[in-house]
């Protein structure tokens, strides 16, 4: 009985020695893993303040947050009366264009410039590019069509241009971030 | 044979050797070399104590804040902190609005967004400490020749940097008479000013910390030059590394885990060589 | 060599007899590191430095592949990008301290392992090839540690290019311009180093293949001893697993708490200050030294202080230097001693204990202080021993010397006379 003891105590001891080993192997992996995640002068949130005082009902700006485009966009009347007149129901990704932009602000669109598709920027915030067929933007990459609202409409892109968080600091300046 | 050539390349070295050796003995003994002033008057840094000394060591936040206003209203007139960021300060234990009130406080370069024209900016929390001259020849012009030193790393980038930062700001004296009776040509020349913790015992910056009281702190403390001088320093061990505390306290963790692990794999050793002599 | 009586590779599941038909690394694992491998049974804990030393060679890879993912190699942000990896990166300060004091610890493993090989004699026949493969990655990690010295771009890292390559300059009619080639320009600048940054990526798998070649070559003749008594008999063995595993494990230990403790607590203290302010072209730092681990070196290098008929000091010092590394290839013919082992050759014993290591102590203070009497004095003599000991002393030692009588077998000598010679079959 006492032999059986020890043997089993002393192979209790080897394996719990081989586990420490493994407990060490994992607790290198962590901050192997850990350093390829965003640092912190990059998580550091940059915010971006866009001055929309020219820009002209029916004209775009490209602007730039967090390395990626911003679309900041002037709707005129007519592109909001469209985007409103579109059935929700019809939506693959259902929102209103009130939902997307600010209470008394509706003609301002503020979207990222990333397709939801696979991240390329859509055409249609520079003059003269192809608006696609629904007169919002059209990714040229696989032809994801938005309509007036940055609302998918055709084509794979799955969602809406995402819109960033905001606020407008004065009538004439949006801070984005 | 190849016992003679060894013998012969290693009687080549040791006579080469030998010989250097004997040269420089004769002249040591026929011309001693000269004391020079360094070697009589460099004094090593003063003993002093902060709180993240030792390994248990921590940042004492109050000290790193005033040690922060010091910096600000006395040092960054001439010495950059290119290295630091407004947003790091929330570490010294400042909220987010007041990070972004210091930030907003210190003017850094940009562009104008319409005209594309460099400008000046209030700071963010994301942008560095500005530096304070264009760059080394503006700093060099204004300074009296002399480029006034990076401060971030200051406290890594000297022996025991900690104290001799607080020893340098806290060391300027006359130049003592018996260095003037030894060493006449070594005078300190005009525009520089004599401290024995500097290397070459005179340097260009003038003593930055004259007064008691030139800082006024927040914190009730009394701003004498001596405390002035150790919040500094305070300050610049965590612009050298702010991730000291988290250092010392992995470390812990870390050697204490190993200490278990390393006894578990002594005694598995012990039993696996049970009864095997060697 | 595998020994008669070493345990044959039999894989149980159809996967690894699968396996072992197509693929045999695991046979290759077990005949090298497992039950497969016989060992002597009397090995001391010198013995545990080689398995340390490739466990250094895999942290440094590992922790640099991950340095390398944060770092630029542009003199105008290299030393900034350190900073950031440092500063900004999660654990890039432990990264760095690991790697930077990573390479300090494998210099340490390093150096105990070459001096146990000159203690116990484990250069000489059968194993010169295990010899000059390790002499071969010694020459590889100096280089290594030089360039992975020079990336940071701080004041050391330059003025550490600017000297080191200036010694080639000492070689006569194409030292010139051999140094620009080695720089591609005048000076070390972007050019330095990114070809720096490319080789200090390389070398590293370059050393790990030398060092399979080295672990190879060790297979062929199986580990030395402190005897210096081959092998016989099954009894002067025990299998590599678990037996060698076991105490290399706990030596792994023993090695991480003092690693641990280096960079956790005192990261810095092996590196030089000045390596913390950016290279300035335009200024010398008043003190320089290479890493610790270069001083012995240094120390012979600035120890030639006069020229020598009509060699220049400064190309007899370059000469020398090299000379004191290259010597060690020479190692295996010129010690003639039958006797392997320095504990059965007594005068070689005193020489190593009371010539060498002393010399070799004062070559480390020296090389680290400041190039000034009495210092540069003291490296002359503890030189001149240093290459006394190997081209003159040990050739004529080792021929005249009378060793003590040996043991008869690592049995014997572990066991005793009477029990050893029970388990030992008569040869």
């Amino acid at each position: 009985m006492a032999e059986e003891d020890g043997v089993r105590r002393r192979d209790f001891i080897n394996i719990a020695a081989v586990s420490a080993a493994g407990v060490a192997g994992v607790g290198v992996v962590i901050p192997m893993v850990s350093q390829m995640s965003a640092s912190a002068d990059v998580l550091a949130a940059s915010s971006t303040e866009v001055d929309i005082s020219n820009i002209d009902p029916g004209q775009a700006i490209k602007a730039v947050f967090r390395k990626q485009p911003v679309f900041v966009r002037n709707l005129t009347p007519k592109e909001i009366s469209e985007a409103n007149a579109v059935p929700l129901s019809s939506l693959r990704d259902p929102q209103t264009l009130a939902e997307r932009t600010k209470e008394g602000k509706e003609n301002w669109l503020i979207t990222m410039g990333v397709c939801t598709h696979l991240g390329c920027v859509p055409l249609g915030a520079g003059e003269g590019e192809n608006r696609g067929e629904f007169g919002g933007y059209f990714c040229p990459c696989h032809g994801s069509a938005y309509d007036t609202a940055a609302r998918i409409r055709k084509g794979p892109a799955p969602k809406n241009l995402e819109v960033p968080e905001y606020e407008f600091t004065s009538d004439t300046v949006v801070k984005i971030g | 044979m190849a016992r003679i050539l060894s013998i012969l390349v290693g009687l080549f070295f040791t006579v080469a050797l030998a010989w250097s050796f004997g040269k420089g003995a004769y002249t040591q003994i026929t011309e001693p070399p000269a004391l020079t002033a360094e070697h009589e008057f460099h004094l090593h840094p003063k003993k002093v104590h902060f709180a993240s000394d030792g390994a248990f060591g921590k940042f004492d936040r109050q000290q790193l804040q005033r040690g922060f206003q010091v910096y600000k209203e006395v040092c960054s007139a001439c010495h950059s902190l290119s290295h630091v960021a407004f947003r790091d300060l929330a570490q010294l234990g400042y909220s987010e609005a007041e990070v972004k009130a210091i930030a907003a406080g210190f003017s850094v370069p940009g562009t104008d967004p319409n005209t594309g024209e460099a400008t000046m900016r209030p700071g963010t929390p994301t942008d560095y400490f500005p530096k304070p001259f264009a760059n080394d020849i503006a700093a060099r012009a204004a300074n009296n020749n002399a480029v006034p030193p990076d401060l971030s790393l200051m406290t890594k980038a000297r022996h025991n940097g900690p104290a001799y930062v607080y020893s340098l700001l806290t060391g300027f004296t006359e130049q003592p008479a018996e260095l003037l009776k030894e060493f006449p040509e070594a005078k300190t020349p005009s525009g520089l000013h004599y401290n024995p913790y500097f290397a070459n015992l005179n340097l260009a910056m003038a003593p930055p910390l004259t007064a008691d009281g030139q800082v006024e702190y927040g914190d009730g403390t009394k701003p004498t030059v001596d405390q002035m001088a150790k919040d500094v320093s305070a300050f610049l061990i965590w612009t050298a590394e702010p991730k000291l505390e988290k250092r010392k306290q992995t470390g812990w963790a870390v050697l204490g885990f190993l200490l278990f692990a390393t006894i578990l794999g002594y005694m598995s050793y012990r039993n696996i060589w049970a009864g095997k002599k060697h | 060599m595998s020994f008669p009586w070493a345990k044959e590779y039999t894989p149980a599941h159809p996967f690894m007899k699968w396996m072992d038909e197509k693929l045999p690394v695991p046979r290759l694992i077990y005949n090298a590191v497992g039950g497969g491998y016989e060992v002597p049974r009397n090995l001391n804990y010198f013995w545990n430095f080689g398995f340390l030393a490739g466990l250094c060679l895999v942290i440094q890879i590992v922790t640099g592949i991950v340095m390398a993912m944060h770092y630029a190699a542009n003199t105008g942000v290299a030393f900034d990008t350190i900073e950031m990896t440092v500063r900004d990166v999660n654990w890039g300060w432990m990264f760095r301290y690991a790697h930077a004091n990573g390479a300090s610890a494998f210099f340490v493993v390093i150096y105990i392992h070459i001096f146990r090989g000159f203690y116990y004699g484990s250069y000489k026949a059968p194993r010169e090839m295990v010899w000059l493969l390790g002499v071969v990655i010694f020459l590889l990690m100096m280089a290594t540690a030089f360039m992975g010295y020079v990336l940071p771009w701080g004041q050391m890292s330059f003025w550490g290019a600017k000297v080191i390559t200036g010694l080639f300059g000492a070689i006569p009619f194409v030292g010139e311009p051999l140094q620009q080639w080695l720089l591609g320009g005048f000076a070390p600048d972007n050019a330095a180093l990114n070809r720096f940054f490319s080789l200090h990526y390389l070398l590293p798998f370059v050393i790990l293949g030398v060092v399979i070649l080295h672990i190879w070559a060790l297979h062929i003749p199986g580990s030395s001893n402190p005897t210096g008594v081959e092998i016989k008999s099954e009894s002067d063995t025990v299998p590599f697993y678990p037996y060698y595993v076991a105490k290399d494990g706990w030596a792994i230990g023993v090695f991480a708490i003092a690693f641990a403790a280096m960079v956790f607590f005192f990261p810095n203290a092996l590196g030089h200050p000045d390596n913390y302010i950016p290279a300035n072209p335009m200024s010398t730092p008043a003190h320089i030294v290479p890493e610790w681990y270069f001083w012995p070196f240094y120390a012979i290098l600035r120890a030639f202080t006069q020229d020598f008929f009509f060699i220049p000091a400064k190309l007899m010092g370059v000469l020398a230097m090299f000379g004191a590394i290259l010597v060690w290839f020479f190692l295996p013919w010129l010690d003639k001693s039958p006797v392997r082992s320095g504990s059965y050759r007594p005068t070689y014993k005193k020489f190593f204990w009371f010539g060498l290591i002393p010399a070799m102590a004062v070559l480390f203070y020296c090389g680290g202080a400041p190039a000034a009497e009495p210092y540069v004095m003291f490296s002359q003599i503890a030189g001149l021993y240093y290459f006394a000991h190997f081209l003159i002393i040990l050739p004529v030692v080792s021929a005249i010397e009378k060793p003590l009588p040996l043991p008869y077998s690592i049995t014997e000598a572990v066991l005793g006379k009477d029990e050893g010679a029970e388990l030992a079959p008569s040869a």
